[in-house]
C-alpha cells in the first residue's frame, strides 16, 4: 500500500488521543522493539555521530530481537531444540509480505544435512525415455522462473484443534507459514529433457536427508506448469534448513510435498503410498476414517496485529495480517472487530499475487469495552475461510492437518489480547 | 555446451519461450542402470522395488531390540517416539492412537521406510534381511503375522493391514479417478 492510502484511511488527528496512537502501534509494529519510546523532546534524541565500518553483510540492529521458536507437537512448545520438528515464524514482528529468510518457517524430519553442492546430484528417471543425472551447475544453466509463493506446513494452526490455550502468540498458532521469492528450474523442462512417457502421470519427489523424505505428486496440468526446481531464495541460494542445494516447490500445495534437498524425481502411473502420504499427512475424520490426498493448502487469514500477548490501548488501532490461498489469489479479507457478527472489508497491499501471503490492514477505533476480532478470507475461487463451528463440523477435532479455521482473539478489559476458539 | 547450443539457448531466453525442445541442449548426463539401481530405492503397493531375501519375527525381534526399542520402546510403546503397536479400535474416538497396526495401509511402506529412514542415526545400515525381519516383528506385534511368520517380496504385497479401507481421497486428487478421463 501507498503511504497516501494510509494517510487517507488514518482517523483525523481530532479523534485519536496521543495515548491511543502510540499504544496501538507500540502493540503493533514496534513490538518488535526491545525499548520503550524515551525521547519525548527532540532534545532528548542522540546526537549524531560517525557510525560502525561497513561490513561484508548487514546484521540486525541490537535493538531489533527475532527469532524462530523451535516446537514439537500441539502444545508440546518451549521444548529442547534438539526435540523440536518445527521452527515457527515470528509473525507477530513482521510486516510487509516476504518473511525474512533466516525467518522462513522450518519443518525437517531429520533434521539439516550438511550437503556440498559439487557432489549433491539429482536424478530424474523413472518412465522416460532418457534417465538423466543433474548437477546444481546444470541446474542454474538452465532457463529460470522467478517466483514469490507461500510454503505452508500443513500442521499450521494445530494448536487449536481440541482447545485454545490463551497464552500463545500467533508465532505459535499460525507460525508454519512463510512467503519468499524462490528462483528454479520449471518442472516442465526437466520432464521435457527426460521426455517422460506420456502414461506417466504420478511423479515420486525424494529428499536428500537422512529420513529420505519422499512423496507422490500428482502431474496435474497446474502442477506441470507451476511446479519448480528452486536453487535460490530471496535472491540467494537456499538455506540449508529450506532445502540447500535444491528444493521443489510446489506453489500452493502441502509443505511435506516441497521436497528439500532434492535428489531423486521418479516417473510413474501411480501414488507409491509412501509413509508421508499414508501414516502421517493424511486427516483422521471424526468417523475414524481419514482423507487423504488433501494436498492443496486452503483459504486462510490471521491477524497478526494486534495478536495474542499483546496488550492494545482505547482509541486507534490498526488492525493488520496476512492471508494466503492455495487456490489462487486472494480476493478479499474481512474483518469483525464484534465477534463475528459484523464484518469490514479490509485493505490488501498491492499487487496481490497467486499463492502467496497478502497484508491487509483496516483502522479501527477500540472503544475499551471487552470484544473479539477475527478475520476471513476469499479466494478468486469463491472459497471462504470457515468460521470454526462449521470447520469443526466438517472434519472434526482429530485431523491434526489442514487446519484453516478463522481466528479469532479475544480483548479483555485491560486490553489484553488472547487466543480463544471463537 | 557447444556455442552454437549457446546461441540456441541465447535465442529462446531472449524470447521467453520455454516450450522449445529442450533435448536440443546438452544439460545433465546420462543415468547409468548401475547407478540407479542404487538410489532406485521405493517400493510401491505391489510390491515392486522389493529386493530378494526374507526375514523372521525371531530376528526381528532381537534386532529391535538392538536397533529400535531405545525409541520405540521394547514392544514397540511406551518409547519416546513413535508409538507402533496397538491403537485398534480407536481411530474415532476423542484419543486416536495412530499406530503402524491400528492405521497404516499398507505393509510395503513399512520395508520401504524402515529401509529408507531407520534407524534414525545410521538410515540404510540395516541389510536387506534384517529390515525384512523387522518388518515381520513390527507387523507381529500387531497381530498381523504370526510369531513364527516370515515376510519376504512375495508375502508382504500381499498382506492385508487392518486399516487397508481406512482413507478416503480428496475428490481433487483421488487416484483413482484421476486422469482417466484423458
Amino acid at each position: 500500500m501507498t503511504s497516501d492510502t494510509k494517510i487517507e484511511s488514518l482517523p483525523r488527528p481530532a479523534d485519536v488521543s496521543r495515548r491511543g496512537f502510540v499504544g496501538g502501534l507500540s502493540a503493533g509494529i514496534l513490538a518488535a522493539a526491545s525499548e520503550p519510546a524515551r525521547a519525548e523532546s527532540l532534545a532528548d534524541v542522540p546526537d549524531r555521530g560517525p557510525g560502525a565500518d561497513l561490513g561484508a553483510h548487514s546484521e540486525r540492529s541490537r535493538f531489533v530481537k527475532l527469532d524462530r521458536i523451535p516446537e514439537a507437537t500441539p502444545g508440546k512448545r518451549n521444548v529442547d531444540p534438539s526435540d523440536a520438528i518445527n521452527s515457527k515464524t515470528p509473525h507477530q514482528k513482521l510486516v510487509g509480505n516476504i518473511t525474512p529468510t533466516d525467518l522462513h518457517y522450518e519443518r525437517s524430519h531429520s533434521g539439516v544435512p550438511d550437503i556440498d553442492p559439487a557432489q549433491h546430484r539429482l536424478l530424474v528417471h523413472g518412465m522416460v525415455q532418457k534417465p538423466l543425472v543433474f548437477s546444481v551447475e546444470d541446474l542454474k544453466r538452465m532457463p529460470s522462473v522467478t517466483r514469490v509463493v507461500f510454503i505452508e506446513c500443513t500442521g499450521n494452526g494445530w494448536e487449536n484443534w481440541k482447545k485454545a490455550d490463551p497464552d500463545v502468540t500467533v508465532q505459535n498458532t499460525h507460525g508454519l507459514v512463510s512467503t519468499n521469492e524462490w528462483t528454479g528450474v520449471p518442472l516442465k523442462f526437466l520432464i521435457d529433457l527426460v521426455t517422460k512417457d506420456k502414461g506417466a502421470h504420478w511423479m515420486l519427489a525424494e529428499g536428500g536427508d537422512g529420513a529420505g523424505v519422499d512423496r507422490s505428486i500428482p502431474l496435474t496440468e497446474e502442477i506441470v506448469n507451476e511446479a519448480f526446481v528452486a536453487y535460490g531464495q530471496n535472491g540467494e541460494p537456499l538455506r540449508p534448513a529450506h532445502g540447500f542445494p535444491m528444493r521443489l516447490v510446489m506453489p500452493g500445495f502441502e509443505g511435506n510435498l516441497n521436497i528439500k534437498w532434492l535428489r531423486r524425481l521418479k516417473f510413474g502411473t501411480a501414488p507409491w503410498m509412501t509413509r508421508w502420504e499414508t501414516a502421517r499427512y493424511t486427516q483422521l475424520l471424526a468417523s475414524g476414517k481419514a482423507r487423504q490426498f488433501q494436498l492443496r493448502m486452503e483459504t486462510n487469514s490471521v491477524i497478526t496485529h494486534p495478536s495474542g500477548m499483546m496488550q492494545i490501548q482505547p482509541g486507534y488501532n490498526r488492525i493488520s495480517g496476512l492471508a494466503w490461498s492455495g487456490h489462487g489469489k486472494i480476493a478479499k479479507v474481512e474483518i469483525s472487530t464484534d465477534g463475528a457478527k459484523s464484518w469490514k472489508q479490509a485493505q490488501l497491499s498491492q499487487p496481490v499475487l497467486s499463492k502467496a501471503q497478502v497484508r491487509f490492514q483496516m483502522d479501527w477505533v477500540w472503544d475499551g469495552k471487552p470484544t473479539k476480532i477475527v478475520s476471513r478470507s476469499t479466494d478468486e475461487q469463491g472459497n471462504v475461510q470457515p468460521d470454526r463451528q462449521s470447520f469443526i463440523a466438517a472434519m472434526g477435532t482429530n485431523a491434526l492437518f489442514h487446519y484453516n479455521a478463522q481466528q479469532t482473539w479475544s480483548i479483555d478489559e485491560a486490553g489484553r489480547v488472547r487466543n480463544v476458539l471463537a | 555446451m557447444s556455442s552454437r547450443n549457446k546461441l540456441f539457448l541465447a535465442g529462446i531466453l531472449t524470447a521467453g519461450v520455454l516450450s522449445a525442445p529442450a533435448s536440443a541442449f546438452d544439460f545433465g548426463r546420462p543415468a547409468t542402470p548401475a547407478e540407479i539401481k542404487l538410489w532406485d530405492i521405493d517400493v510401491d503397493p505391489n510390491g515392486r522395488g522389493l529386493p530378494d531375501g526374507s526375514g523372521t519375527v525371531a530376528q526381528g525381534k532381537q534386532i529391535f531390540a538392538s536397533y529400535c526399542a531405545a525409541c520405540h520402546g521394547d514392544n514397540g510403546q511406551g518409547g519416546i517416539k513413535d508409538r507402533l503397536a496397538g491403537g485398534q479400535g480407536t481411530l474415532a474416538s476423542n484419543m486416536p492412537v495412530k499406530t503402524v497396526g491400528s492405521f497404516w495401509p499398507y505393509a510395503t511402506t513399512l520395508y520401504d521406510y524402515i529401509h529408507r529412514a531407520m534407524p534414525y542415526p545410521t538410515p540404510g545400515s540395516l541389510s536387506t534381511d534384517e529390515t525384512y525381519a523387522v518388518t515381520a516383528y513390527i507387523l507381529s506385534l500387531n497381530g498381523i503375522v504370526p510369531a513364527d511368520g516370515k515376510v519376504d517380496k512375495e508375502s508382504l504385497p500381499k498382506i492385508r493391514m487392518p486399516n487397508r479401507d481406512g482413507f478416503t481421497p480428496e475428490p481433487e486428487f483421488d487416484p483413482a479417478k484421476l486422469f482417466r478421463r484423458k
